[in-house]
């Protein structure tokens, strides 16, 4: 039995140690908002916080959670009730397919909570490592915008180059 | 009578040691040019100082995060402070608009500037200098005819002495080998042709070969080894630490692709310099690896040493943790079997980091992952500094260690942890 912290509840799993947490999270926990995509952390359809910080679920033996704290967009509202970032997707209508859409959102959680003024060369940065294969990273970015200008930021242009 | 001898004595030895100095460390200004038109120079030397700027990476220093190529900006952090490199480019006001082909010559081969000035050897010129009067002449070209940027870096911050650029004479006087550098008639044309680049513009020594205590290289250890950006530089010689010979045919590979199929990835400053040969001219990329790889013919690897085998029950019973998160995270890459080891990528036990004496550079690959550069395919991993904290990192390097290699296990793991986390991702 191995300890779980997800989504601020503790539970026990009976799962091998070195089990990936996104399995965990889909097959025994049955939060499904986490996607597998490419099973190699090239994708980022997985992405979950752990410690406040975004990670491959998919790469992530729950061998190596022990008194580390797991978010999953589950976590982030309902249906009825929508987070900022879920909300601010929607009302970007900032999905096609929809697949890469819970990891985008968990990676923009993890910059917006840290910093929700970042620069926009920043929030690009920040979200490179997720790939939305229907080309929708416009409406994406605007939605991450959109959200940290609701969460009483904003994203800011880049500052003047100073070369 | 004997006091006042001694002290007219001290003070002529004073004066003339000053008039030494200042006749050493003194250059005229070279007089400036109007400006060149771009359309008056050669394309096909241009093309040429392309592939040579490519060579010497020369936009990875003159351009800064985020900035217009080659316009300067980038600070250079050495043991004596902040270094900005300078605009390149041919606006004559801030960048190099009004140097004559002569100017840049005595640029790079003894460092120092159009108006007389010492340039500080953060600008490799010690390197520089080996290069031909054509490679540089073409050079010269290649960046007269680039877009003028105007764009003044800002000002150097250097400790108290280094500030004073009259300094730098006598480390030229003790330290600069003034090239260029004559053809070694018993080895083939590549080759020499791959010594000219290597010692000079590509300048591989900058970061492989250790420093002195101001900043020169150690000529008693050329390519032995040395750090840079909290990364290790693997010797480059009879001390190369691969585990699978270097041949002329793999160096190319790596430097071109930034991919070796026998040893390892390129990552940290390396990868910077092979997206840069990639777009250099393959037959100057192909002689430097002839050059290096001859560096090497005596190393434990080229001399037929076996490499180690995958000693894979041992260290899952000696690092039983680490075992599991290794299966968890990286095996599905790199075990045996995994779609990306049928695709020809090398197999951890030939990893050149893992053999070397320190852990930093398998650390920094497992925290910071690569990626190519935007637009271009290159070796990838994700990068795991945010999933594993710093005692599950330091144990999967320990039973990295421990599988693949016969090395004694790694002396102070948590410190090269902790300096791989401060170094940026960049």
């Amino acid at each position: 039995m191995i300890s779980l912290d997800v989504n601020g509840a503790t539970h026990q799993v009976e799962a091998d140690p070195d089990t990936p947490l996104l399995y965990v999270l889909r097959n025994d926990l049955k939060l499904n908002g986490a996607k597998f995509g490419c099973g190699l952390g090239q994708c980022g359809a997985c992405t979950v916080l752990v410690d406040d910080k975004p990670a491959f679920s998919c790469l992530l033996p729950i061998a190596a959670l022990a008194g580390r704290k797991v978010r999953t967009i589950e976590s982030l509202g309902t249906q009825e009730r929508l987070g900022v970032l879920p909300a601010a997707f929607e009302a970007e209508q900032a999905a096609q397919c929809g697949y890469c859409i819970a990891g985008m959102i968990m990676r923009a959680q993890a910059l917006l909570e840290r910093n929700n003024r970042p620069t926009d060369s920043e929030l690009r940065a920040h979200m490179a490592p997720n790939l939305c294969r229907c080309g929708t990273h416009m409406r994406i970015l605007r939605a991450v915008r959109r959200a940290a200008a609701a969460m009483g930021g904003g994203v800011r242009d880049d500052p003047e180059r100073t070369l | 009578m004997i006091g006042k001898t001694l002290l007219l004595g001290i003070a002529i030895g004073l004066a003339t040691a000053l008039a030494a100095a200042v006749a050493v460390s003194w250059h005229p200004a070279i007089p400036p040019i109007p400006g060149a038109s771009p359309e008056s120079f050669d394309p096909a030397i241009v093309a040429r100082g392309e592939s040579l700027a490519h060579i010497g990476n020369c936009i990875g220093c003159h351009t800064a995060r985020g900035g217009r190529p080659f316009a300067g900006g980038r600070p250079l952090q050495t043991p004596f402070g902040t270094v900005f490199a300078t605009n390149i480019t041919p606006d004559p006001e801030t960048g190099i608009g009004r140097w004559s082909r002569e100017a840049f010559r005595r640029a790079l081969r003894e460092g120092v500037a159009q108006n007389g000035d010492h340039l500080y050897p953060a600008f490799p010129y010690d390197h520089f200098t080996k290069a031909s009067d054509a490679d540089i002449d073409a050079l010269y070209t290649f960046v007269m005819t680039r877009t003028p940027v105007q764009a003044r870096p800002p000002a150097n911050q250097l400790k108290p002495p280094f500030g004073f650029r009259p300094l730098v004479a006598a480390w030229n006087l003790l330290f600069l080998d003034k090239g260029p550098l004559g053809d070694n008639p018993n080895q083939p044309a590549d080759w020499n042709r791959g010594r000219a680049l290597a010692e000079g513009l590509a300048h591989c020594g900058g970061c492989h070969t250790p420093r002195n205590e101001v900043g020169a290289a150690r000529g008693d250890h050329a390519y032995d080894g040395a750090w840079i950006e909290g990364w290790y530089a693997p010797p480059l010689n009879a001390n190369s630490p691969a585990v699978r010979p270097w041949t002329a045919d793999e160096l190319f590979a790596y430097l071109r692709t930034g991919l070796s199929a026998t040893h390892a990835a390129a990552a940290g400053p390396m990868g910077r310099v092979t997206h840069a040969l990639a777009q250099a001219r393959e037959d100057e990329v192909r002689a430097i690896a002839v050059y290096v790889a001859s560096l090497m013919a005596h190393a434990p690897a080229t001399q037929g040493a076996p490499p180690p085998a995958d000693k894979g029950t041992v260290a899952d019973a000696s690092h039983p943790e680490a075992a599991v998160l290794f299966a968890g995270a990286c095996a599905v890459c790199h075990e045996a079997g995994a779609p990306m080891m049928q695709e020809g990528r090398p197999p951890l036990a030939w990893g050149t980091p893992l053999h070397e004496d320190t852990p930093n550079d398998t650390i920094q690959i497992i925290v910071h992952g690569l990626a190519p550069p935007a637009g271009r395919s290159g070796p990838t991993m994700p990068a795991y500094g945010e999933s594993f904290s710093d005692r599950q990192l330091g144990d999967i390097v320990a039973y990295l260690r421990a599988r693949y290699t016969d090395k004694p296990p790694w002396p102070d793991i948590p410190r090269a942890v902790a300096e791989a986390r401060k170094e940026g991702d960049e």
